[in-house]
């Protein structure tokens, strides 16, 4: 243990006993405790695993800095490494074991596909994004990321953890006043279907029904069309024209915004109601300091 | 006899665990800061027993062909010439020839003619699609797109810092002759200058037109660049000069600089105490 | 097995793939014709005969092994189906290609499991991603996407939601190359696209219960008896997809006795990335990177087998320069040090499934990282190679291996290559393999948990189709490098590792053994190497063209892969001047095939045992699922 390190107050400490005595704050003690001992959940994906394996083992060896050793099972864990892509059939387990981590839980998204589907993006069966179901605290691009790279990454995560503060709502959400909302388990119907989304998959469906607009749903264009050149050149006019029409969206989503904002609904609520209690300590405070 | 094979394994683990203390004993037990040489044994093909790279405080390098994301080479600074030119002639070859399609150009027009001129308006590369195949690198004619040895890019924020745009991929030629002496001397040689082809054949054409005896590209070349890496690194100490980090490489600057100063306070207190024993 | 010996006489008359061909053209010329397409090889069955013309091919011409089954959707070239069959004889030769055509509406294609149990997986596979019916297989269900998902991807008419343009490259990249994600384009913000008919008020996840009930359990339990009269009912246990011992994200439900495993059924796709479909879109070239991450253990192999392939089509071409032969010795060389490295990992992670937690796994992962070590300075990357082209290589080796950076402190490793090389070949790693059999290959606990078990017999292995140690633990000594050779195999010295017994320690032992027979491979290439030092790569001198134009035709390019029989085939449907995307990519690949007898090796067998058999056959999850 560094005391130095845990030092961080105005607080002299006479110079005899510092080797002895560290005056900190409660955060720091906390972070310093949630930082140095980040267990990893075993809990490989694809390629990237490999490296993930290879950064456990022993030329770089992250038990260096806390994260010591992966477990198992996700009750054990603290940090989820999403290493390699995310599928679609493999999705429903993810966020099912990331429910079944206890709190305070990280998840680190490693190589292009956890971050943003990677190269595999296009693919059917592809998640574009680990952030699509989950929070992500860190993304660490590569394809693969060498092991130093994910070991920055790794260090950055605990840095993050640094920043943070015990008195703030936002960054201990596990201490609020309501338990912590499981994120919903999507469901494998004829696409992969995320239940917060539920409403616009509907509406879009009535929409469909009602014949007033097909956006997003497959259109197939005629068989003899996709195989002559011809089609070809009408599928990139197609393409190239610009994105949706902001009116098509606007019927879709009254309330305006990006598609997925309603998937970041939990965590957004989330934060609106760490502000509002933020706002109420700083009033609270000012009252009485007027007093 | 039963149980001989287990003993075998188990000496060669106990020869595995006694190799681990081989390296403390030969550098009296102060081998992570005995010198760099030392690192480079552990990593190298003698090595034998902890092979272990104190990743951040020493780092393995990478070799001259390693890649990763890509970025797009712009004329140095003090070019007499070309100063902050993209060597880029958007071209599109390298968003062909990109497995996943991540590179996204925008071809350069004169806004007086309208037409297209070589250089890239906007240049995008969704580094959460690139896969680090390196092929734009291999396939640029013009050698204008190289693949980076700055594997330190993990970010808290990927909406905001994934794309990198043109401002965010271009990085001056010195830098590429540093982090790939030999390959870029190789270009060179295919090449036959040092400079961008098109400056050179510029330069050849006016060269021409005025019929002075301009000096032939050729002769421009300098010796092997190894040496001048070399002396340039022996010049520099013991670390080499870090790569010129890009806005918003490191999350945590911030913290950096908290961390700075609470070591400068520690070393502070530290000298006042041994002041004190002194007296 | 009702295997009947060939005649001898007959033997003569088909000893050759044409031969044997003829044959069947004169003895069943109702049912068999010539493939005559440009390019195209073998015979067309008549779909209703396909049953009987498989067991001629297996039982009277010999053809015991089936390597490859899979499908290609002809869309506007006939508007049919095609299953495209390659046939091999363990003695080695050739293939026997045939095929079967059905119409796109209602496609029935005969099931060949009654034949050759190793086409289960691959009918399978060819209805979840083709839509072709298999009358007669046992079990036909999805494999690699979930039962209940709309459509049949690798049908051309199927688009995904990301869909942008049938071909690579797309044209919005450049010049107008505007940057948006495509999510943006798409209405939920994810890759998805619903059924305008969806039904979202009986919306329920079907994936599971298909799982169950394929292990053909119902509502009533077994009641079985013990010994001593007790009644005891069969349990199903799942195991995965994350699991730690199942090599990722692979997936097992079984059925159990107590601890005895009566059934066992392999679950996968969880990292089904859609390799072919994207492959599909791709180009030739952008294909190569690709394939590095199907068996991210040994990229290497991955690519040379893929590079094979297209080079076999190119050869139909008027231009094409065969590699040169420092290149062939460059391919070989890297192909040989992945192997090892594939088969330490294998090894290592075999143990932390028997229960040596992580000793030996560290130990060999430390080697490993010396020889990534050496493909990051040649080819860039630890892991994703990427290193062979059509006709040539990335780069020759580079003369120093060193660590040039100013971005870090490590200045100082610096080895001449080949002076690295002769290290690495003549002493790390034969030290590192001696290393291994000490710790290993007499230690009486690894012989007690491995000997005897997970046994697949001579017979199932043929007609399982397992491939690579799997194959040749169980007493077939069938290695693509001796049975039908490419590059420079057939000059270099080296044996074909076999043991006879077809359990987990035979299957060790041929690891080991392999492993041998590569460094003395390596120590032939050093030489090789030196002498043709200065020779260009390329054929021509110059790096090939970044858009090849393949010729019409189909080829099938195979290697020796660490895990087995690697298979990559490839369909050009270009016109007059070639094509530059494959119209069909189709991956064979052993990981996937060699998980088909992984049912019967369980039966039997503790749980305990399940992992260390899985571990035995090694399989990467890259490659299974694509």
């Amino acid at each position: 243990m560094n005391l130095q390190e845990l030092n961080q107050t105005e607080f002299p400490v006479p110079a005899e006993l510092e080797n002895n005595i560290a005056i900190t704050s409660l955060s720091q003690l906390y972070n310093w405790g949630r930082r140095n001992s980040m267990w990893p959940m075993l809990f490989g994906l694809a390629c990237c695993a490999i490296e993930m394996i290879a950064t456990a083992a022993s030329r770089f060896d992250f038990s260096r800095f806390g994260f010591e050793v992966m477990r198992a099972t996700p009750r054990q864990a603290d940090l989820m490494i999403v290493s390699g892509t995310v599928t679609k059939k493999m999705v429903v387990p993810i966020v099912r074991l990331y429910n079944q981590m206890p709190e305070p839980k990280y998840v680190l998204a490693m190589g292009a596909c956890a971050s943003g589907g990677g190269p595999f993006k296009e693919g059917y069966n592809v998640v574009s994004g680990m952030d699509k179901y989950l929070p992500v605290d860190v993304y660490v691009p590569g394809c693969p990321p060498t092991p130093q790279a994910l070991l920055y990454g790794m260090i950055a995560l605990q840095r993050k953890i640094d920043g943070q503060s015990i008195a703030n709502g936002d960054d201990v959400p596990w201490y609020g006043v309501s338990s912590a909302e499981p994120t919903p388990v999507p469901v494998l119907g004829p696409d992969i279907i995320d239940p917060r989304q539920m409403d616009m998959i509907r509406r879009q469906a009535e929409a469909a029904a009602s014949d007033m607009a097909g956006i997003g749903l497959r259109e197939l264009p005629s068989i003899t069309q996709v195989v002559t050149a011809q089609a070809a050149v009408e599928a990139t006019a197609d393409v190239a024209a610009p994105p949706v029409s902001t009116d098509a969206l606007s019927f879709v989503l009254p309330t305006g915004g990006t598609p997925w904002a309603e998937a970041e609904d939990i965590r957004e609520k989330r934060r609106q109601r760490a502000l509002a209690r933020k706002a109420m300590r700083a009033t609270r405070r000012a009252a009485s300091e007027e007093e | 006899m039963y149980g001989t094979g287990l003993a075998k394994g188990l000496m060669l683990t106990l020869r595995h665990f006694v190799e681990s203390y081989v390296d403390d004993v030969r550098y009296g037990f102060r081998k992570y800061h005995h010198s760099t040489d030392n690192f480079g044994i552990r990593q190298g093909t003698k090595t034998k027993g902890v092979i272990t790279v104190q990743y951040p405080d020493e780092k393995v390098a990478v070799p001259e062909r390693f890649r990763f994301v890509p970025f797009l080479i712009v004329e140095d600074e003090d070019h007499p010439t070309r100063a902050g030119k993209d060597w880029c002639t958007s071209c599109g070859i390298c968003a062909k020839v990109c497995p996943p399609q991540c590179i996204w150009i925008v071809r350069g027009n004169d806004p007086n003619t309208g037409r297209p001129v070589p250089e890239p308006e906007a240049f995008f590369i969704d580094i959460d699609i690139c896969m680090n195949c390196g092929f734009c690198a291999e396939y640029c004619p013009f050698d204008a797109i190289k693949m980076d040895h700055d594997y330190e890019l993990a970010s808290y924020d990927r909406t905001t810092h994934h794309i990198h745009d043109k401002e965010r991929l271009s990085k001056p030629n010195s830098y590429w002759r540093g982090i790939a002496p030999t390959r870029a001397y190789e270009e060179m040689l295919v090449r036959g200058t040092w400079e961008h082809k098109d400056a050179a054949k510029e330069a050849r054409r006016g060269a021409a037109s005025s019929r002075a005896s301009a000096p032939r590209p050729a002769a421009e070349r300098p010796a092997a660049p190894q040496a001048e890496v070399a002396s340039e690194a022996s010049a520099s100490g013991e670390t080499a000069a870090p790569a010129p980090a890009a806005e918003g490489a490191t999350p945590w600057t911030e913290d950096d600089a908290k961390r700075e100063e609470r070591r400068r306070k520690a070393l502070e207190r530290k000298a006042r105490r041994a002041a004190k024993r002194g007296q | 097995m009702d295997n009947p010996a060939p005649a001898p006489e007959r033997q003569l008359d088909t000893a050759t793939v044409d031969e044997a061909i003829g044959f069947l053209r004169s003895e069943h010329a109702d049912a068999v014709t010539l493939d005559d397409r440009d390019g195209y090889e073998g015979i067309i069955v008549e779909g209703g005969r396909l049953l009987d013309i498989a067991r001629v091919i297996r039982d009277d011409l010999g053809f015991d092994y089936l390597s490859s089954a899979t499908a290609v959707d002809y869309l506007g070239a006939g508007d049919h189906l095609e299953m495209v069959y390659h046939a091999y004889r363990t003695s080695g030769g050739g293939a026997l290609v045939f095929k079967a055509q059905t119409d796109r509406e209602n496609a029935e294609i005969p099931s060949l499991v009654s034949i050759w149990r190793g086409a289960d997986f691959q009918e399978r596979e060819a209805w979840d991603l083709m839509g072709i019916k298999f009358p007669g297989h046992p079990n036909l269900k999805r494999i690699l996407m979930w039962e209940g998902f709309q459509g049949h991807p690798l049908r051309k008419d199927w688009r995904e939601a990301y869909y942008e343009e049938e071909q690579k490259p797309f044209d919005s990249r450049w010049p107008g190359g505007h940057v948006h994600r495509a999510e943006e384009k798409n209405v939920f913000g994810k890759n998805v696209t619903y059924p305008p008919d969806i039904d979202l008020g009986r919306l329920m996840d079907t994936s599971e219960s298909a799982v169950y009930q394929s292990l053909g359990l119902g509502v009533d339990v077994e009641r079985i008896m013990d010994k001593d009269g007790f009644e005891t009912n069969e349990l199903v246990v799942n195991m995965g997809p994350h699991h730690p011992s199942t090599h990722g994200v692979f997936r097992m439900v079984l059925t159990v006795d107590g601890e005895t495993v009566t059934s066992l059924e392999p679950v996968m796709g969880y990292l089904h990335r859609n390799h072919e479909k994207i492959g599909e879109r791709n180009t030739y070239l952008h294909n190569i990177p690709f394939t590095d991450r199907l068996d991210y253990i040994s990229s290497m192999g991955n690519n040379h087998g893929y590079v094979l392939a297209v080079e076999q089509l190119m050869s139909l071409g008027r231009k094409y320069n065969p590699p040169t032969y420092r290149c062939e010795a460059l391919r070989v060389m890297m192909v040989e040090l992945s192997r090892i490295v594939n088969h330490l990992w294998a090894i290592g992670f075999w143990l932390n499934d028997i229960g040596a937690f992580f000793t030996p796994v560290l130990y060999f992962v430390q080697e490993r990282e010396r020889i990534l070590d050496f493909f990051e300075a040649v080819a860039g990357s630890r892991m994703m190679c990427n290193y062979m082209r059509f006709g040539g290589l990335f780069g020759d080796l580079p003369a120093r291996i060193k660590s040039v950076s100013n971005l870090t402190n490590d200045r100082v490793r610096d080895y001449n290559t080949m002076q690295f090389l002769t290290e690495m070949i003549n002493e790390r790693i034969p030290r590192t393999i001696d290393d291994l059999e000490r710790l290993l290959t007499q230690n009486e606990i690894l012989l007690e948990r491995s000997i005897g078990v997970g046994v697949l017999s001579r017979e199932d292995a043929v007609n399982y189709s397992a491939a690579g140690p799997l194959l040749r633990g169980s007493g077939v000594a069938y290695d693509i490098r001796r049975a039908e050779p490419y590059s420079i195999y057939p000059e270099l010295d080296f044996d074909v590792a076999v043991e006879e017994e077809g359990d987990m320690y035979a299957r060790y032992r041929v690891r080991v053994a392999e492993m041998r027979e590569s460094v003395r491979i390596l120590k032939q290439i050093l030489p090789r190497l030196e002498a043709t030092a200065g020779e260009s790569i390329w054929a021509d001198g110059k790096p090939g063209a970044y858009a090849p134009r393949v010729p019409h035709g189909e080829a099938y390019g195979r290697v020796e892969n660490g895990k087995g029989e690697l298979g990559y085939y490839v369909v050009s449907a270009g016109g007059r001047g070639g094509s530059a995307n494959p119209w069909r990519y189709h991956v064979r690949a052993p990981s996937f095939i060699n998980l088909t007898p992984m049912g019967i090796m369980s039966r039997g067998h503790k749980v305990a045992d399940i992992v260390g058999i899985l571990g035995s056959i090694d399989i990467v999850l890259g490659e299974t699922d694509r």
